[in-house]
């Protein structure tokens, strides 16, 4: 291996908590909540709550010929790209465009867009079909609409690992870096709240009917879905410090990802391999577990998978009580974009040595010490980023402070 | 650095289900492209597809599975099946913590989400769609990487599962993932390649309306035309092809039949446009480069293209510039062809079919045609290996692809050469540089010798 190393320099945000970095840290450090009534909505509706990104006007960042060829989790991407590039003080057209390269996690891509064009085709007519919707629905359309705004032409990616996606997305990313590429992109969005898409994931037992998300509660309801993500840009850490970055806000240390190979739909009784990917991510940084300060859960919300996860952290993490929090009580689970925001959350974490709390659970659920309030730490050194995806997917990253 | 070889290959393509039927398929360059039979396709611009004949009860997906999975998951399941018995893995000695998943597909379960759409919007009457309509996997359908699950769950692979999604690169791309995973360490085997069933009314409609897709209805087999003067755009496809992708080791140790070794993968994008591309090729000429460097290769020693060669002008025009870039005078003296000519373009699944068939290829010393070549483009002067197979000697064989999104990929297979002693006590059986060479006879319709 190399000896390259990773470090995140840029943070762009587009979620329930806010539209850039500054707005998402004070919003999330003070613990409001992003989940609302979905407007229109009848009642009844299998899903009636979600995490919404409320004050996102998409004309801001996107040119009016693009929003018509692109869905809203395309404008996500664009607009996260967009600040943290401006994050990271790093301007494309300055660099050598194969240096540099995108990756992003998909979930359900633009599916809005593709509901709308199957509604043309069948009630008017194979005519009526988009010239754009062969670009706009799949799952490539964001990585390659910022591929070619910004100039991005090194090995560039798309990782569809359900929830579990964009610490995928972010180790794909870290390979490229130690492969020789300068700066990736990466991270995801979300934007699964069209008509269709409710009713997708309606199809989910562990989804719930009302806003009431409440992670490692004994009577959790089940999770609410939300739009949104983080892009994050990542850069080799020597380069970084030569261009004098304004930020290092944490190094990418070790990063795993494990399968249950068990149900495509059910959980693996008992949590070895969530805790095989927890472990290897630790050693591949170089680190223990009594070396972590801080664990950002995956906080599935059903009582089975609850379980399942506090159990993992106590078999990692032994006796001692690892600070756990799962900030996406404040957005919902995005999906695709929810690990990319905790990812977020966690170098703003690491740099700032704060901890953003868990909204709405009661102190010491599952026997964790869960934050429950933003808590500064001093000495906060790596945090652990896990995510599990629909079918079994379980990924690690551990990020260092720089 | 830790080196990855295929030891095990599975393909499910139009014309024939199964790994042999493709390879005779592609050699006889008798195109398995008809009037579309999915869906009624009058009414569309291009009514032609590349459709596999596949009944998923025959190769053994319970009725439970085949209600569950879409369609590209099945292609995935019964292609991955074959991959893993062609492989003489033995699955309950493995370690499978050490065994991932890595499965491209450019559209997913695209037949799934626009059959239950139509039927819960009570064809596309409704906007605010009755979930009460709906059948109960859909979000498996909504979020694709459900079949990489599947694969996992079939096989027991314990470790690193995904889909890769970059469009029509995402078959190329799968296998470098694959790859990559292997040479850092974070799996031993790894089951990739990717999948597609894109033949559905909508996805019809969407090339249409960008006129990407051939108009020539009359002739279904003489439609797919790549570097032909008279193309008039690619033909879409379905199916899909896995490999077994093992650490070098791993597959000697256990005395593994190999096919070939991945020695070189890259990738770059054109940063251009979604769906064009511009004449010069640079890009994927990049491409090429870097994975001929990777694999230390010289022009001379590529004796094998399997083109992307979609049908299309601008690409057949973009590729031939790309491999003049990347090979100089040598890119006329490669045998060079198009398997979308036979089997259409499946989208993010071509790419593994292509890998699979340079597999082949450097297996069994010949290489396909590129069928319906029978007036060159003249701005396309490459040897394209026109209408009939032809006997070669490559050691290495190189693809690539290109695809929406302006992403190009490109990929070495090399014939597994291993000199160096790896072990200090013999501790397989046999080694894999004298395995015998697959017992299928060579085909009789061969051109001459390249």
């Amino acid at each position: 291996m190399s000896g390259r190393r990773v470090v995140i320099t840029g943070l762009g945000v587009v979620a329930p908590t806010g539209v850039g970095v500054t707005e998402h840290w004070e919003s999330s450090l003070s613990g409001r909540i992003g989940i609302a009534p979905l407007p229109g909505v009848e009642e009844g509706a299998p899903i009636g709550w979600a995490g919404q990104v409320a004050a996102f006007d998409e004309k801001e960042f996107v040119a009016s010929k693009l929003l018509v060829q692109t869905d809203r989790w395309t404008w996500f991407a664009l607009a996260a790209t967009q600040l943290a590039l401006a994050d990271a003080a790093l301007d494309p057209a300055g660099e050598d465009p194969f240096d540099l390269s995108v990756v992003t996690a998909s979930g359900s891509g633009g599916n809005a867009f593709g509901q709308r064009e199957i509604q043309a085709l069948w009630s008017q007519g194979s005519r009526a079909v988009s010239a754009y919707q062969s670009i706009g629905w799949f799952y490539a359309a964001s990585s390659g609409q910022l591929s070619i705004r910004h100039q991005l032409k090194g090995p560039c990616g798309v990782v569809v690992a359900d929830a579990a996606g964009a610490i995928d997305a972010l180790a794909e990313a870290a390979r490229a870096i130690r492969r020789g590429t300068a700066a990736v992109v990466t991270g995801g969005t979300e934007a699964p709240l069209s008509p269709y898409a409710l009713a997708c994931q309606s199809s989910e037992a562990a989804v719930g009917r009302t806003g009431d998300y409440r992670p490692f509660a004994p009577d959790a309801p089940g999770y609410v879905p939300g739009e949104g993500g983080a892009i994050l840009v990542v850069e080799e850490r020597e380069r970084a410090r030569d261009r004098g970055v304004p930020t290092i806000y944490a190094e990418i240390a070790g990063t795993a990802s494990t399968h249950d190979a068990h149900h495509i739909t059910d959980p693996a009784p008992g949590h070895g391999q969530y805790a095989r990917a927890m472990r290897e991510a630790i050693a591949r940084a170089g680190l223990t577990p009594a070396d972590i300060g801080v664990v950002f859960a995956d906080g599935a919300g059903d009582p089975v998978r609850d379980r399942q996860e506090a159990a993992a952290i106590a078999e990692v993490f032994g006796p001692r009580r690892v600070p756990v929090t799962v900030p996406k009580t404040m957005t919902g689970r995005l999906c695709s974009g929810g690990a990319a925001l905790d990812l977020a959350w966690a170098a703003l974490s690491l740099a700032d040595g704060v901890i953003p709390p868990t909204v709405g659970v009661a102190d010491g659920a599952a026997g964790l010490d869960l934050v429950t309030s933003a808590r500064t730490v001093s000495g906060l050194s790596a945090a652990l980023v896990v995510a599990r995806g629909s079918g079994g997917f379980n990924s690690a990253a551990v990020l260092t402070a720089a | 650095m830790r080196r990855a070889v295929v030891t095990g290959v599975g393909v499910v393509a139009p014309g024939g289900v199964g790994r042999e039927e493709f390879w005779n398929r592609i050699v006889d360059g008798k195109p398995a492209i008809r009037r579309v039979s999915a869906f009624d396709p009058s009414g569309f611009r291009s009514q032609i597809a590349a459709e596999v004949d596949f009944d998923p009860a025959a190769h053994g997906l319970t009725p439970r599975e085949i209600r569950r999975m879409d369609r590209f998951a099945q292609l995935a399941v019964v292609c991955a099946d074959e991959a893993v018995g062609d492989s003489g893995l033995d699955l309950a000695a493995a370690d499978r913590d050490r065994m991932g998943v890595s499965l491209g597909s450019a559209v997913g379960a695209t037949i799934t989400l626009e059959d239950e759409y139509v039927v819960a919007s009570d064809r596309g009457r409704h906007w605010d769609v009755d979930h009460r309509h709906l059948q109960p996997f859909l979000y498996q359908a909504l979020v694709p990487s459900s079949a990489a699950t599947e694969l996992a769950v079939r096989f027991g692979a314990r470790g690193p599962a995904a889909v890769v999604s970059t469009g029509c690169t995402s078959g190329i791309d799968s296998i470098g993932r694959a790859l990559q995973l292997i040479q850092d360490g974070e799996a031993d085997v790894m089951l990739a390649g990717a999948s597609d069933a894109p033949i559905s009314p909508i996805t019809v409609a969407c090339f249409d309306a960008i006129r990407a897709t051939t108009p020539d209805n009359d002739d279904p087999e003489q439609a797919s035309r790549p570097f032909d003067a008279g193309r008039k755009g690619f033909v879409l496809g379905e199916g899909a092809a896995m490999l077994v992708v093992e650490e070098l080791e791993h597959a000697r140790r256990r005395g593994a039949r190999v096919y070939c070794e991945i020695t070189g993968y890259a990738a770059r994008a054109n940063g251009f446009h979604m769906t064009g591309l511009r004449p010069d090729g640079y890009e994927l000429g990049e491409a090429v480069a870097d994975a001929m460097r990777q694999a230390r290769l010289n022009p001379e020693d590529v004796g094998y293209i399997s083109a992307h060669g979609s049908g299309t002008k601008q690409n057949d025009r973009h590729e031939t510039a790309a491999y003049k870039r990347a090979l100089g005078e040598r890119a006329r003296h490669i045998p060079i062809s198009s398997i979308k000519s036979v089997v259409g373009h499946s989208l993010g699944a071509i790419g593994s079919i292509e890998m699979a068939a340079c597999a082949l290829v450097l297996d069994r010393g010949v290489a396909p045609p590129t069928a319906n070549l029978t007036t060159p483009d003249p701005e396309c002067d490459l040897d394209y290996t026109p209408l009939v197979a032809r006997e070669v000697t490559a050691r290495h064989a190189l693809s690539a692809g290109s695809g929406f999104g302006g992403f190009q990929s490109a990929m070495v297979f090399s014939k597994p050469v291993f000199c160096e002693p790896v072990f200090s006590e013999p501790v397989f059986s046999a080694p894999v540089s004298s395995a015998p060479a697959s017992s299928t006879p060579a085909p009789s319709k061969l051109g001459g010798v390249a």
